[in-house]
């Protein structure tokens, strides 16, 4: 593969929709108008477990602005639904509290609002499981994990390696169940032709996903349902797949006959739209005192609910990051009455380097290693799972780096009230990509047009792409227009597993070049490219894709209250090309905050008793906020990497929350001698223990 | 009721539930006040009500007849706003969804400490902007975009 000449790729470009954004211009998916519109709003269960026994529909009806109630007794049947969160009100069984089991429709906000509050539901209820502990009697080994790899894996001897290794270290990490909470909550509004076609905006990260859900489950063929999605306030995996949203608004707008539409509240977010599994991870090391591993074993017990299965890759990370000649990893589930835990950034990747990465900061500290070196000195030539080569890898000099920028390694000190001390952590994730495709126009007028599904859930991908598109065309960046965001538009897969820029920017180079050779002969010209074959190709190429980073943190522990406060983080990243230095320094960023308020904050607290999450809003729920940040420094290496799309690229948007975690808990225990394995790390685990 | 948006007098019919956010978003199409929570845990639908800012969210539109509000779209005035300007310059958002309150916020915030005499750096920016939630995390972008801006 040959790379795109470097013109506007690499510049620092402002956000094509940055004057939208802030001027308010900008429409999110309910902000569309439609006459006559209705609104939704779903009516969460009550109990854990059991089934609806009555909706009391009257005591609704008859209040002022109500249309209608839909529930199991008078839903319309769905055709096909694969995912079981979107089999609204098919069955009158309830799998978890808050589940959406009725819906109100009415004619203004309020009016709904107050009828989901006065509707009376009856249920029949059973005993509920919803508490994940150790050794859940339930556990039992999924097929794959998220997205298909094997559940199990095992490489030479670990229980053999582990036993005669001069270091054993054996310690189980926790991370708590975690919510994405994107600004934007979840929301639909639907329209329904006179001639039976679709078309809904809702706020996704793919409206590919979101139109065959909503063709099948209504019984349509795809293309009579449009799904438009321009701008997304934030997804960060919650919505990857399609949610309920999208087929109540289309239910309702069916059963009342009128546009209708529906926003998630705040609260139900924490029920019906996904959130990051607890997960329980031992993690194994065995060493000789040269800090070389020998062995090591990840195995985690997390979540599943009983609608449908979700199989966290936890472990995963495991089984490439390190060399060590015995390994073994392994994830069990047990499917309990909660939610279905879902993606949420760095599925997998994110919590598992929690525990590897504290597991190797224990390992350091037993060898009296530096842990910079420890992870210098476990470096691998190949990948240890497949012994294939890397494409491209880096972790080393993205550590000596760091390390170098951040003034690694100062010694822990006091100062007055505050313990301070130092952290470090790897970070790493896979670089995907799938098969897209994409149209490119050349206008009469002399611009360009690019048409793809892609989704800019605020990644910066419209901006990206139309970088990329300006240098595969060989023309100014005001002269290229980049339209995604509509599933009218060619196929291309979700904003998701850091491969959306990757996947489109290859069909997005296709395109733009196919078109040059077509221009001259008059215009308008188009040309369609489809990636598939150039997919294929690249899978069957044996080599494993990754990026890598190091993050380094400082904290301050307050000794009277065990606050832990982070003044300041570096990240230093190697993931190939950088396609703009602006928004991709904003990814980088954004997914390092998320990583300490992983690491300090975040926490969905169940209640076994009620089999709910009580801490279901943004009070209580805590997310970072801006006096939480107080300086994160990003950079990255020159790298390109060739074996993954002809941008050089590989895909960002995970990577920063990978580690961040880990580097905290290490600069706590760097701080003050704790060490905390269990997230988030709050005043109560360290202030009895200074 | 009347209410005075943006400097427009605009007469309006309301259930008296209907909170301000929501008289803005539903019923004067201005849909650059964001609803993130409803509760006024997020910060997404700050406004200015007589200048101050305010969750509109936890306001009853009723409750404001005689007040002069001002959202996200009554700032930029024929070009945009310094803010706006400075946090498109400074990248300080990535989906822009919580934008519209962080700037009205910020708006607010810089009234509040010139009114006060207060210092103005960044300690002071992260503190009095910490209601305002961005889960994109642009807080490092966020304070350099308000204190040049500011300047």
């Amino acid at each position: 593969m040959t790379a795109v000449a470097d013109r506007s790729v690499g510049r620092a470009v402002d956000r094509i929709e940055g004057p939208e954004k802030v001027s308010g211009r900008a429409k999110y998916a309910y902000e569309y108008q439609a006459d006559r519109v209705a609104y939704v709003a779903g009516v969460s269960a009550t109990v854990a477990k059991g089934r609806v026994r009555s909706v009391d529909e009257a005591s609704v009806l008859a209040l002022p602005g109500v249309l209608g109630v839909l529930w199991h007794a008078n839903a319309p049947r769905l055709h096909e639904v694969e995912d079981g969160e979107l089999a609204l009100f098919q069955s009158p069984r309830v799998a978890y509290r808050n589940q959406w089991v009725a819906a109100v429709i009415a004619e203004s906000y309020a009016a709904a609002q107050e009828a989901e509050r006065v509707l009376r539901i009856e249920y029949d209820v059973e005993e509920h499981d919803s508490l994940l502990v150790q050794g859940h009697p339930q556990l039992y080994t999924p097929e794959k994990v998220n997205p298909s790899f094997p559940s199990d894996t095992s490489d030479g001897d670990f229980d053999g390696a582990f036993a005669a290794a001069e270091v054993q270290l054996d310690h189980t990490y926790r991370t708590p169940a975690e919510h994405n909470n994107a600004m934007e909550p979840h929301a639909t509004l639907a329209v329904w032709d006179a001639d039976g076609g679709l078309t809904v905006y809702d706020s996704n990260q793919g409206v590919q996903p979101v139109q065959r859900a909503l063709a099948s489950a209504f019984g349509l063929e795809p293309g009579r349902v449009r799904v438009i999605s321009p701008h997304v306030g934030g997804g960060f995996g919650s919505k990857g797949t399609p949610r309920p949203n999208a087929i109540l608004a289309a239910m309702a707008a069916k059963a009342a006959d009128r546009p209708a539409k529906v926003a998630v509240t705040r609260q139900q977010m924490f029920s019906v739209t996904g959130y990051r599994t607890p997960t329980i991870q031992r993690v194994r090391l065995g060493a000789g005192r040269d800090g070389r591993l020998t062995a090591i074993a990840h195995d985690v017990q997390e979540q599943t609910s009983t609608v449908k299965e979700f199989a966290e890759q936890t472990a995963v990370v495991t089984r490439m990051l390190y060399a060590a000649p015995n390994r073994r990893t392994s994830h069990r589930l047990a499917a309990l009455d909660v939610p279905t835990p879902s993606w949420m950034r760095a599925p997998g990747e994110c919590p598992g380097m929690f525990a590897l990465e504290s597991a190797m900061d224990e390992l350091a500290r037993e060898l009296e290693l530096d842990p910079v070196e420890l992870r210098i000195r476990n470096e691998p030539e190949l990948d240890p799972e497949t012994g294939n080569p890397f494409s491209t890898r880096n972790l080393v000099a993205c550590l000596e780096e760091g390390a170098r920028r951040f003034g690694w390694r100062a010694e822990p000190r006091r100062d007055g009230r505050f313990l301070v001390g130092t952290g470090v952590a790897a970070s790493t994730y896979p670089a995907r990509r799938r098969p897209a495709q994409a149209l490119a126009r050349a206008e009469e007028d002399g611009r360009f047009v690019v048409r793809l599904m892609a989704a800019d859930i605020g990644t910066g991908a419209r901006t990206a792409l139309t970088q990329i598109a300006a240098d595969a065309l060989e023309v100014a960046l005001e002269r290229v227009r980049v339209e995604l965001g509509d599933s009218s538009f060619p196929s291309a897969p979700l904003a998701g597993g850091s491969m959306g820029l990757s996947s489109w920017g290859a069909a997005v180079v296709q395109a733009c070049r196919g078109l040059r050779t077509k221009l001259g002969n008059g215009l308008p010209q188009e040309f369609h490219a489809d990636t598939e074959d150039d997919v294929a190709g690249m899978q069957r190429e044996p080599l494993a894709r990754h990026g890598f980073g190091a993050q380094f943190v400082e904290v301050r522990v307050d000794v009277d209250t065990g606050e832990v406060r982070v003044p300041r983080a570096l990240g230093i990243f190697a993931c190939g090309r950088i396609v703009n230095a602006k928004t991709a320094r904003s990814q980088f960023v954004g997914g390092m905050t998320m990583g300490i308020s992983m690491a300090l904050l975040e926490e969905s607290k169940l209640d076994a008793r009620f089999g709910d999450y009580l801490n279901h809003d943004l009070a209580s729920y805590h997310v970072a906020v801006n006096a939480d940040i107080p300086s994160i420094e990003v950079d990255w290496l020159d790298e390109v990497d060739e074996y993954v799309n002809p941008m050089g690229a590989k895909g960002i948007g995970e990577i920063g929350i990978v580690g961040t975690a880990a580097a905290v808990a290490n600069a706590v225990h760097d701080a003050t001698g704790v060490r905390v394995r269990d997230l988030p790390i709050t005043p109560a685990k360290l202030v009895e223990q200074l | 009721m009347t209410l005075t948006v943006n400097g427009e007098r605009i007469p309006l019919r309301l259930d008296t539930r209907t909170t301000l956010l929501d008289a803005l978003r539903e019923h004067l199409g201005l849909t650059g006040s964001k609803k993130g929570c409803d509760h006024g845990q997020c910060g997404a639908c700050t406004v200015l009500i007589d200048g101050r800012r305010a969750n509109s969210c936890l306001a009853l539109a009723v409750a404001h007849d005689d007040a002069e509000i001002t959202t996200i779209e009554g700032l930029a005035n024929g070009e945009l706003h310094p803010l706006q300007r400075a946090f498109v310059e400074h990248d300080a958002f990535q989906c822009g969804y919580c934008t519209p309150g962080q700037i009205c916020s910020a708006v607010g915030m810089l009234g509040e400490v010139r009114a006060e005499g207060a210092e103005l750096d960044e300690a002071t920016v992260r503190d009095r902007m910490s209601g305002n939630i961005c889960r994109c995390g642009a807080y490092v972008n966020i304070v350099p975009a308000i204190l040049d801006a500011a300047r």
